[in-house]
């Protein structure tokens, strides 16, 4: 039995598994939900500056924070599905004993993970991607705000997701399938807020504050990533309309910086590193 | 260990005739565990297409049918497996061992959520499997099943293999019971002196290779010396009584 095709079987088990249980219908609903909500939303912006309250550039600016905020939400909706997919289906497998049949084919355990990984980022980032483009769809139609590089902050929206479900993956060799959740989405969580928290450290001229956003980007990538996905969904006026550096620093739903090349490739050596990690600790464990 | 699903401390696996590290080594070995469930949102059927295709054979629809009927899950083929019985998952799982035609089939206590007809299935799986040459590995508590089933037996306790061998040589020791009357001393000295007496019931010891004449003599000997022979029949120790003893002696050594 080739590596490869182990691979491919795994892989596509999991496709299979997440498409099986609630979870793909869950987000199908949700992410319509959201989309409707928002649809509605931007009509009614579209509505409001067809009146005269809102000038055309005020329009461009509220639809471009407003569809980082939309894409805040899916997101967080990814990060929900894949952390609480990626825990059920290796620790949950492994307590379970459905793990123990499979394993004791010929097929290495590396191989295995690496499939599950494999399942799992093509479920999260197809979902991501899809969800996303049908957001700037719903936007362009009802505002006629196109962002200026919505591929770049797809996959960027992509990668964040691949992010934390590598560190979801981690978690579950180590811990219960819940517990690893909860724990993914919370790191996820708190990530965020420590970006907020540098970004008014930013605006305040705080340094010390500052790195607290510094160092969570560093240490689990998913903000930076996120905050890379903003600005290419963001409308470039909007940070000359808050200035700068001062306002546009504090608000969470713009991004200043461009993403810079080393952080990319830091994001990169992240996740090879934590999928090590679990490799590791997946091949020492005794079932 | 065997499978590599447990790390060993120490020591060195092989698995017919390869390393057991080897992932290839489990290409030809099915395998029952005794704790498991299968994909539940998967139907019977698709589960052992998943096996077929993770041990790399090539094994025709057809014979992944038979295989589900001979365990009894012909009809139940398309339904998910989320909604099966412990016995019927049971059922499912020896497909799955069985599945991708092994040369060795590791079974660990493949009857413990079954009926005793499902047990009589299972013993028969693995006569057929015997009489194919397919070596079988059972592990059981179940000391009766072992007993019908087995060639060899390996007891262990405590991690360590307390005794091992095959069942004659296991349960080496034959006795055989008789119910005498009119017993002289001339038929006492015939019966030996590896004799028990409750009243009229003799049990006499034999020696564990018999050429099969050693039963009709005594018994012909017996008459000629004028004693009636009411009833004579084999004794065996039991598989059980034989482990039984075997770990009470070990326990009783330690103290």
């Amino acid at each position: 039995m080739t590596a490869a095709r182990t691979i491919t079987v795994i892989a596509g088990l999991t496709l299979r598994e997440a498409a099986r249980r609630r979870v793909l219908r869950a987000l199908i609903g949700l992410t319509i939900v959201l989309l409707a909500l928002s649809g509605w939303g931007f009509s009614r912006l579209a509505a409001e500056s067809g009146t005269g309250t809102l000038t055309s550039g005020e329009t461009r600016l509220t639809a471009s924070i407003l569809l980082n905020l939309v894409m805040f939400g899916f997101s967080l909706v990814a990060a929900l599905g894949t952390a609480f997919l990626a825990g059920p289906t290796l620790a949950g497998e492994t307590e379970s004993g459905i793990a123990l049949s499979v394993l004791a084919r010929p097929i290495r355990r590396s191989a295995f993970l690496f499939g599950k990984w494999l399942g799992l980022v093509a479920f999260g980032t197809g979902f991501v991607v899809l969800a996303g483009l049908a957001q700037c769809l719903v936007v362009k139609l009802t505002t006629e705000y196109w962002p200026p590089n919505p591929a770049a902050a797809l996959s960027l929206l992509a990668a964040q997701t691949i992010v934390l479900l590598t560190l979801a993956m981690l978690l579950s060799t180590l811990i219960s399938p819940m517990a690893s959740g909860v724990v993914a989405v919370g790191l996820f969580g708190a990530t965020w807020v420590a970006g907020v928290v540098g970004g008014i450290g930013q605006a305040l001229g705080n340094e010390s504050v500052e790195r607290i956003g510094t160092v969570s980007r560093m240490l689990l990538p998913t903000d930076g990533l996120w905050r890379g996905a903003m600005r290419g969904f963001q409308d470039p006026t909007a940070l000359s309309f808050f200035g700068e550096d001062e306002g546009a620093a504090a608000f969470p739903f713009l991004s200043q910086h461009p993403l810079t090349m080393t952080y990319l490739v830091w994001a990169v050596v992240w996740v090879a590193m934590i999928w090590g990690l679990s490799a590791a600790s997946f091949l020492r464990k005794d079932l | 260990m065997l499978l590599g699903l447990v790390r060993p401390d120490a020591g060195e696996v092989m698995l017919l005739g390869r390393p057991a590290t080897d992932p290839a080594a489990r290409a030809k070995v099915g395998y029952l565990p005794e704790l498991f469930r299968y994909q539940p949102w998967l139907n019977a059927a698709e589960v052992l297409t998943l096996h077929v295709r993770l041990s790399g054979f090539d094994v025709s629809a057809q014979e992944r049918r038979d295989c589900l009927a001979l365990v009894g899950l012909a009809d139940r083929a398309g339904d998910r497996v989320g909604g099966f019985s412990k016995g019927m998952q049971q059922r499912l799982g020896l497909a799955v061992a069985l599945v991708a035609r092994p040369e060795l089939v590791i079974l660990d206590e493949p009857t413990s959520a079954l009926d005793p007809l499902g047990r009589a299935d299972v013993r028969d799986i693995v006569l057929d499997l015997r009489s194919r040459g397919v070596a079988v590995l059972l592990n059981s508590h179940l000391i009766g099943e072992v007993e019908r089933v087995c060639d060899r037996v390996v007891i262990l306790d405590g991690g360590r293999v307390a005794a091992s061998g095959t069942l004659v040589e296991l349960l080496g020791k034959r006795e055989l019971k008789l119910h005498l009357t009119d017993v002289s001393p001339r038929v006492l000295e015939r019966l030996g002196d590896r004799v028990e007496r409750e009243g009229d019931w003799f049990t006499v010891a034999l020696p564990a290779e018999d050429d099969g004449v050693g039963v009709p003599d005594l018994v012909g000997d017996l008459v000629a010396l004028g004693a009636r022979v009411h009833a004579v029949e084999p004794a065996r120790i039991s598989l059980e009584e034989r482990l039984l003893g075997i770990l009470r002696d070990a326990h009783g050594s330690d103290r």
